[in-house]
């Protein structure tokens, strides 16, 4: 589904990653870990066409995410769900809007917003929290708004940068729960992450950087830095 | 099906706005400014071109004519000057007029009075009041009256003098003087107009830069450019439209203050009377310059935030 060729970012003359090659397939849930600076995030811009690699390929199921125009970027976009630290809620909108705002990014009716964004709050614990704005919420439950928002169009791939970095034990598990739990309904998804706690909670694919380059990648799930 | 775009974006523009608090706030206040400033602009370019036009109207060239000269043959010279392009209009005063007013003019001058009844008969000459459409025609049509052919049935001239040469400084300097008023008045417009849009334009930037990570989710969650522009834009021209209307309602009372004034200094020009003569072109400037600059500096701002 995902495939990394060969690929390097280099920023002036740092390199972020260097000749970086490895896959991801259909369902798996893989954990990227290693230390700050070790190149996960950049690993995740690539993926999302944030930025554009300095050599190698970035291939998403059969397109070459380097040659993307920006036209076409959203199209592709939507195809991934995408969960950050600091969860990144749209300040103005309720907890309810910013659900609606993916759908309504992708063109779904209102009737399908109305049926789909309250089963999503549902799923998420957070039906009573609709009409709440991001700052009257906790961060456990932005961080499920933001996993909402990442699984309301039914993604192929979720991507989720550090989820729990901001989140306290309970919570951090409440959020590791549900994206196990999608990832049994047969969503891909990748997370990079500190948290050994979340890596042996997971107990899948463990991929492990290191000053830009791939130095382990375990079937096993094992945290080893 | 494409109506529903449409009406997202302008629930959400409108929404944008009505909780953008003090950055919606401040947005308008400036916007509020720059149209104040915009829609003064208007009134001070009405007032300058009043008063120039009253200063123009009070320059003239007066044509006397000689004794001897018939009315019939005057009525010929103001027939002619009348045909030409560049004349206003001409004013006919007969020597009985002209000696009625000069009678009238010192009433209170016994002396001068006493001097003219001593002089006996009409001493002054009839004339032709000649305005120019600008005060820098008047030497060509001076050059006209002194190329006319012969004026009298006789055959000799019937134009006494013409009182430009000694004008004539007076006229050139006047010229001059509206030239360089009207350049430099227009240029302090444009002047002023650029700055306070500008100073609009950097505050409907920052409140865009407010917003940028707002915009680079918005991006990442997969909406198109068209998408996260429309509610920016619509939320600009909804600050702008705001700040028009404010204006508007402003100008009420402050030209209804500022007209009487302006009325007794500026021989007549009432402000609040201009406002009202020219609501729908004082309304369609500020209401257009208020839409095309909310539309115009969203786009710009937030374009830099919708690159890869």
């Amino acid at each position: 589904m995902i495939y990394f060729d060969k690929v390097t970012k280099r920023y002036g003359d740092m390199a972020a990653l260097e000749g970086v090659t490895l896959s991801v397939a259909p369902k798996e849930f893989v954990s990227i870990v290693g230390h700050s600076g070790a190149g996960k995030t950049t690993l995740l811009k690539l993926l999302l066409a944030e930025e554009r690699p300095s050599d190698g390929t970035v291939f998403f199921e059969s397109i070459d995410v380097n040659d993307l125009p920006s036209s076409a970027l959203h199209h592709y976009r939507r195809r991934i769900g995408m969960v950050f630290q600091d969860f990144r809620l749209i300040p103005n909108k309720t907890a309810y809007e910013n659900i609606a705002f993916a759908m309504e990014a992708v063109g779904r009716s209102d009737s399908e917003i109305r049926s789909d964004v309250p089963y999503i709050l549902e799923l998420v614990n957070l039906a009573d929290k609709a009409l709440h704005f991001p700052d009257q919420l906790s961060g456990g439950e932005k961080q499920r708004i933001a996993i909402g928002r990442a699984i309301i169009n039914q993604p192929d791939l979720i991507v989720a940068d550090e989820p729990t970095g901001n989140l306290d034990p309970i919570n951090t598990y409440e959020v590791v729960e549900i994206l196990k739990k999608i990832n049994e309904l047969g969503t891909t998804i990748i997370i990079t992450t500190h948290n050994k706690g979340v890596v042996d909670s997971i107990g899948k694919r463990v991929i492990t950087i290191d000053r830009g380059k791939v130095v382990r990648d375990d079937a096993e799930g094992k945290y080893i830095l | 099906m494409t109506w529903m775009p449409v009406r997202r974006v302008l629930v959400t523009g409108w929404k944008n706005f009505a909780r953008g608090g003090a950055v919606s706030a401040a947005t308008v206040l400036i916007m509020t400014v720059t149209l104040a400033i915009i829609g003064t602009l208007i009134f001070i370019s009405a007032l300058l071109s009043f008063t120039l036009d009253t200063i123009k109207e009070k320059v003239d060239v007066s044509v006397y004519f000689v004794t001897t000269a018939s009315e019939a043959s005057i009525f010929e010279v103001k027939d002619q000057l009348e045909n030409l392009p560049q004349v206003a209009s001409v004013t006919y005063t007969s020597a009985a007029d002209a000696l009625a007013a000069f009678r009238a003019r010192h009433a209170n001058d016994q002396l001068t009075l006493q001097a003219l009844d001593e002089l006996g008969g009409n001493p002054l000459d009839a004339s032709l009041s000649v305005r120019a459409k600008d005060p820098t025609q008047y030497e060509s049509i001076v050059n006209y009256l002194e190329a006319l052919p012969a004026l009298s049935a006789a055959g000799a001239p019937i134009v006494d003098r013409i009182n430009y040469a000694q004008n004539k400084e007076v006229i050139d300097r006047l010229s001059l003087a509206i030239q360089a008023t009207r350049t430099i008045g227009f240029a302090v417009i444009i002047i002023f107009a650029i700055a306070s849009i500008l100073i609009a334009f950097a505050t409907v930037r920052l409140a865009i830069y407010t917003a940028k990570d707002e915009i680079a989710v918005m991006r990442l969650v997969g909406a198109s450019n068209s998408y996260i522009q429309g509610p920016f834009i619509v939320t600009g021209v909804i600050s702008g439209v705001t700040a028009a209307i404010l204006v508007l309602l402003l100008l009420i009372p402050a030209t209804w203050y500022a007209g009487a004034k302006t009325a007794g200094w500026f021989g007549g020009f009432n402000l609040a009377d201009y406002y009202a003569s020219h609501f729908v072109f004082i309304f369609l400037i500020l209401m257009g310059s208020a839409i095309v600059l909310g539309a115009v500096a969203s786009v710009l701002a937030i374009r830099k935030y919708l690159t890869v």
